[in-house]
This record gives structure tokens, C-alpha cells and sequence, in this order.
């Protein structure tokens, strides 16, 4: 196979790897807004560790994207 | 359609001198930090010279910025983190000045390059190692070994742990760049479309339309971007000098 077209086609598959990471962050926001609305008052308190916990998470999907971002301009 | 990725080109205004054999220059993305700084001090020395007791609305927004990340610090590194404050409000203003200048046409972003957000990056890191060493000596590695896990499981735990400290600075750095450079991107990308449709007469017109509304939105999307970014990158700033002061989980 050419390899310019193989490093196009493993950019294209580590980006699935996003997907999950999608997943991720929506259960994260969707749990959060779910126990929220159960007890407002609390809310406000979780805030900082919805964030941390979003970051988290949103890190794993960046590495696939990082490894996307390589194969294409990098190696 | 114009090239999307145009927009992150790095244009030298004049050489300042080498080092080394390299050449140290003058660039737009010098000058768009610069403008950020000149900003951030405009805003707060100008918010803060009449220091009124019922602050104005100049003096609010300064207050308000203060007030946001010093409860930041306060709630995820204690007290005693607040010796951090300058430092952690400091890269705050400067992430959100950049980002925020970035969103206007025609200007640069300099988050867009890895080489600005991993500095940033490596600064945290850096100042977490040596200041958690300085502070807790030895029993600074007590952070890579969580108590109360089982003795048969502790040496993978160990090194999951360390293998997530040191990939803390590359997430750190390549979040902040992705979000950015994605972002910018995309705006680019449908903001090329209304050009191109354009091109096709009055139905072309119509059609613009649609693009149009789609990069008003993603403007405000892009605007949610930047503070959420420079927010996370404060708070994860925050939560890795966390380990450097109390180090036992």
C-alpha cells in the first residue's frame, strides 16, 4: 500500500477513538444535569468537578486525536 | 474557497537577533500576546485606580475576574494553595485574552500553536514537581501510591499512576490546541461556503443563508469555547498544584 495513503487511513481510524471519548463527556453532562435537577441547591458545589471530570475525560479523546494529528503532519 | 488553515501562518515583522544560530524575530503571534497583556493591564489598572466602594461597571468585571479564581484555588487547592494565586490568575487572563481577541476577523489566535500551550503546559508541570518536591521532600512520591489499595495490585496501580503524571502536561497542552485550532477551523470552513454559494447568483444568495446563520451560531459556540477553555486550564492548573501541597491521596 502507498504510505501516504495508509498514514490517511490509521488518522482516519484513531479518530474513532473520539467517539468514545463523546460517549464519555455525555454521560458526564447528562449525570450532572440529571442529579442537578433532583437537588438544585447542590448543584452549584459539583460544578468544579464536572469540569475536572469533563477534562478527564476529554483527554483521552484528544490523544486519539493527537495520534491522528501526527501520522498527518508529524511522521 | 480560501484556504481554512491561512489563518494560523506566522508572519515575522522584523528580526530582533540570534541565538545560537537561530533567529529570534519579531512575529503576529508575538504581537497578539502582546496586545493581550496590554489589555489584561489596561483592564485592571484602569478598573482599579478610583477603587470606589460601590465598584462601577469597569470595576465589577475586575472584581468579578478576581473573585472567580480565587474561589477556584480556594475550593481545589486550599488555603494554602492562594500562595498560587497570582500565577494560576495570571495564565487565567492570559488563555482568555487570546482566545477571546482570536474570535475577532481578521486577527490571530496564538493558542492555535502547540508551541505557546506547551510552555504553558510545561510551567504548571514544572512548578508542581519542584515546588512538591521543595515542600514535602521524598514523600512527595507518596502521590504515586494511593493507601488503601490491596499489596498484589499496588505495582499496577503505581504505574498507571505515574504513566497519567507524566502524560499530564501533553493533555494539558493539546487540549487547549485542539479546541482552539478545531474550532477556528470549522468557523473558517462554513464561513468559506457563504463565499461559494455566493458565487452562484440570486439562488446562490438564498442558499448563503443557511451557512451564514451556521457561523453566527458557532460563533457563540466558539465564544462558550474560549472561556470554558481557559476555565478548564485554570482549574487543571489548580488541581495539579493540589498534588504538589498535599501529595497523599
Amino acid at each position: 500500500m502507498d504510505p501516504t495513503a495508509a498514514k490517511m487511513i490509521g488518522a482516519g481510524i484513531a479518530c474513532i477513538g473520539m467517539g468514545g471519548a463523546g460517549v464519555g463527556v455525555g454521560t458526564i453532562f447528562g449525570h450532572y444535569l440529571a442529579a442537578a435537577l433532583r437537588n438544585p441547591s447542590a448543584a452549584q458545589g459539583q460544578f468544579a468537578n464536572l469540569i475536572f471530570g469533563f477534562a478527564v475525560t476529554e483527554a483521552l479523546g484528544i490523544f486519539s486525536l493527537l495520534i491522528a494529528l501526527l501520522l498527518l503532519f508529524a511522521l | 474557497m480560501d484556504d481554512p488553515i491561512h489563518q494560523f501562518n506566522i508572519v515575522k515583522y522584523f528580526t530582533l537577533g540570534h541565538i545560537g544560530g537561530h533567529e529570534i524575530a519579531f512575529t503576529n503571534s508575538a504581537l497578539f500576546m502582546l496586545i493581550a497583556v496590554a489589555g489584561i493591564s489596561l483592564l485592571l489598572i484602569g478598573a482599579t485606580r478610583q477603587r470606589s466602594l460601590v465598584p462601577g461597571r469597569l470595576q465589577s468585571i475586575a472584581e468579578m475576574s478576581y473573585e472567580f479564581v480565587a474561589d477556584t484555588v480556594r475550593s481545589t487547592a486550599g488555603t494554602e494553595g492562594m500562595r498560587f494565586f497570582p500565577f494560576v490568575f495570571s495564565i487565567f487572563m492570559f488563555v482568555l485574552f487570546i482566545n477571546l481577541i482570536g474570535l475577532i476577523p481578521y486577527s490571530f489566535t496564538v493558542t492555535t500553536h502547540i508551541v505557546i500551550t506547551a510552555s504553558l503546559a510545561l510551567m504548571v508541570f514544572l512548578t508542581v514537581i519542584v515546588y512538591g518536591l521543595w515542600r514535602n521532600g521524598l514523600s512527595f512520591f507518596k502521590l504515586f501510591v494511593p493507601s488503601g489499595i490491596p499489596i498484589y495490585i499496588l505495582p499496577l496501580v503505581t504505574a498507571i499512576e505515574v504513566m497519567s503524571f507524566l502524560s499530564r502536561p501533553i493533555s494539558h497542552s493539546v487540549r487547549l490546541f485542539a479546541n482552539m485550532l478545531a474550532g477556528h477551523i470549522t468557523l473558517k470552513v462554513f464561513a468559506g461556503f457563504i463565499g461559494l454559494l455566493g458565487a452562484w447568483g440570486i439562488l446562490g444568495y438564498a442558499g448563503a443563508v443557511l451557512p451564514l446563520a451556521l457561523t453566527v451560531a458557532l460563533t457563540a459556540l466558539e465564544l462558550l469555547v474560549a472561556v470554558l477553555q481557559a476555565y478548564v486550564f485554570a482549574i487543571l492548573t489548580c488541581i495539579y498544584l493540589n498534588d504538589a501541597i498535599h501529595p497523599g491521596h
